[in-house]
């Protein structure tokens, strides 16, 4: 067997990512510290390069190329989720760098490790075998333990980074078992493969259904989906907010675009199965989200909370996909979980940027009292942190209220509307403890024992990115028809 | 010959006690070996397939994942030092600055 061109060429995007990744960790040490900056514009640049590619492709042909014997498969699909990713690990990127100065850890491996963890997600949107599936989330998974840890100085930095890897290693072993069961199932780790199996070897096979718990197990805790939810709000509150922020989004996407793509082209034969299980794991994840959310006083643990709360509502598309029946289906709500997760991205990275700008006295302010009075001293970034709560929360005319909205739908059209009801009832929920922020922020005066009133780490291109966040969040909300069309688009190539 | 059962018997129990090891014990380093071992039950099991159903699949898949684990252990390891430094101790329950 030999390496063909087209197969590389059609791995073009992931190789340009890959090799900026190593060009950037070689060049780091031969860079004077006061030009690292050159190798966060340089990843932007191959992250601009790599939109541009894969934008391309979408409009001159959107069609499926396999490549290395069926490893990997570019599709539709993978180039929403690439597009996605692309765009959520540049603007990662522009965040970092006041916030990275700020804080004094200004490593030239940050950006190396961003890249390599993306690659791993580009590698998991797009793969079509177990193998690649694990080898693309083992890659980002690694990356991402060792950017949990990068703030060596911090003691909870460390802890958040043992605690990730223990629990992260814990999800892949389950997860791999399941793996090797399905392989000795099928007789190969294709997914197409096990389709096949599936359904000749019937839905009853105890085999069957262990395995494909055990990968939903595997899978829910990269989602951060109760009852496997334990290590999301610690890792977020200790990560570096620029990393957190990469996590609560990209990590979170690429799970579930692999996730979606295992239990719908891989095990679809077993949907009547695995929509009950998921069905229980997203009023389960809402309930316990939602809940503990309210009692939260550090900022970056709520949105912990609250990526965990948005797993649920994510997991009721799923649901609504599982149940839909007729020709289209899943279509609906699997493109309505696409949708939800491109909102979310860009609501919660924006969330994040704030705090991450938000500086108390040389230290970061993480507390949600921290916020108090921000409207009079910093009316702008109050403003923007108004516009991301309310969409986190749902609030029309914001994205966030159309994202839910076609989540609820899919629901109601699959005949689960009891379900997109509960859910609604959690949204008013959650409702109360994004407006805390606001109101905080809004309506209490600064306590008078704060020293040093909370000043702003920010950077022309940070404040250029955050503007186009907003008017996303905005623009969307009103006129959503663009990217549900994408969306649609997209997921037709799904059985 | 030694039949497939006896294999997935072996791997079921081995995956069995490296998922108690995790839940368990507390001391990092062993909590990491269990890990290790949940991934070379699942290497028996592809290994064992892989001879029964005469794929050659199998054994690939279990290579990556020895080089994986080789690599997730050398993280792992990486992190505890770093903590240990911090600590003087690799328990996990005294890793307890962040909590609800």
């Amino acid at each position: 067997m030999s390496l063909y061109g087209t197969d590389l060429l059609a791995l073009l995007p992931e190789l340009i990512v890959v090799l900026t990744a190593c060009v950037v960790i070689a060049l780091d040490p031969v860079t004077p510290a006061s030009r690292r900056d050159l190798l966060a514009w340089l990843s932007v640049g191959a992250l601009a390069l790599c939109l541009g590619l894969t934008g391309w492709q979408i409009s001159v042909e959107n069609v499926r190329v396999s490549a290395f014997s069926d490893l990997v498969a570019i599709d539709a699909y993978a180039r929403f989720w690439k597009v996605l990713l692309y765009s959520v690990t540049g603007v990662t990127i522009v965040l970092s760098l006041p916030y990275l100065k700020a804080e004094r850890i200004h490593l030239g491996e940050y950006y190396g490790f961003i890249l390599l963890a993306l690659s791993g997600m580009l590698v998991m949107v797009s793969a079509v075998d177990l193998l690649t599936i694990y080898l693309g989330t083992e890659l980002m998974s690694i990356s991402l333990y060792v950017m949990t840890g990068l703030n060596r100085s911090k003691p909870r930095s460390l802890e958040a980074s043992a605690k990730y890897f223990v629990l992260g290693a814990f999800s892949s072993g389950i997860l791999l078992y399941g793996i090797s069961l399905l392989y000795g199932l099928a007789g190969s780790t294709k997914l197409a493969s096990i389709a096949g199996a599936i359904g000749t070897r019937g839905t009853e096979d105890p085999l069957v259904l262990i395995a494909t718990i055990l990968i939903a197990v595997g899978f829910s805790f990269k989602l951060a989906a109760v009852p496997f939810h334990m290590w999301t709000p610690d890792v977020y509150q200790g990560a570096p907010t620029s990393i957190t922020a990469f996590l609560a989004v990209a990590s979170k996407a690429a799970s579930f675009a692999a996730f979606i793509r295992v239990f719908v082209e891989g095990l679809g034969g077993l949907k009547a199965d695995w929509s009950i299980l998921f069905l229980i794991i997203s009023i389960l994840t809402l309930v316990l989200g939602n809940v503990v959310a309210i009692v939260q006083t550090n900022i970056k643990r709520m949105l912990a909370y609250s990526s965990i709360v948005h797993a649920g509502y994510v997991l009721i598309g799923f649901v609504a996909a599982g149940r839909g029946d007729g020709a289209s289906g899943g279509t609906p709500g699997l493109a309505s979980v696409m949708m939800y997760l491109a909102i979310y991205s860009f609501m919660t990275l924006g969330a994040f940027a704030v705090i991450g700008m938000l500086r108390k006295g040389g230290m970061e302010g993480e507390e949600i009292e921290d916020f108090a009075g921000l409207a009079k001293r910093q009316p702008l970034a109050a403003f923007l942190m108004l516009v991301f709560m309310a969409s986190l929360a749902g609030i029309p005319p914001t994205a966030g209220f159309i994202a839910k909205f076609y989540v609820f739908m899919a629901a109601v059209e699959a005949g689960l509307a009891w379900l997109a009801a509960v859910a609604l009832i959690f949204a008013a929920v959650s409702a109360y403890y994004y407006m805390r922020v606001v109101m905080v922020m809004y309506m209490r005066e600064p306590s008078s024992s704060s020293v040093a009133p909370p000043q702003l780490a920010t950077s022309p291109a940070l404040s250029f990115v955050l503007a186009c966040a907003v008017a996303g969040v905005i623009l969307f909300g009103l006129f959503p028809n663009p990217l549900v069309s994408f969306a649609l688009q997209s997921v037709l190539t799904l059985k | 010959m030694v039949p497939l059962s006896a294999y997935v018997a072996v791997s079921a129990v081995l995956f069995i006690i490296g998922l108690l090891g995790v839940l368990i014990r507390r001391n990092f380093i062993i909590v990491l070996m269990s890990v290790e071992i949940m991934l070379n039950a699942a290497n028996i099991n592809l290994v064992a397939f892989s001879y029964y159903l005469e794929s050659m699949a199998g054994q690939l898949v279990a290579l990556f994942i020895i080089a994986i684990a080789a690599g997730e252990a050398a993280i792992g390891l990486a992190i505890i030092i770093v903590v240990f430094r911090g600590k003087i101790s690799t328990n996990v329950d005294e890793m307890n600055l962040l909590k609800w």
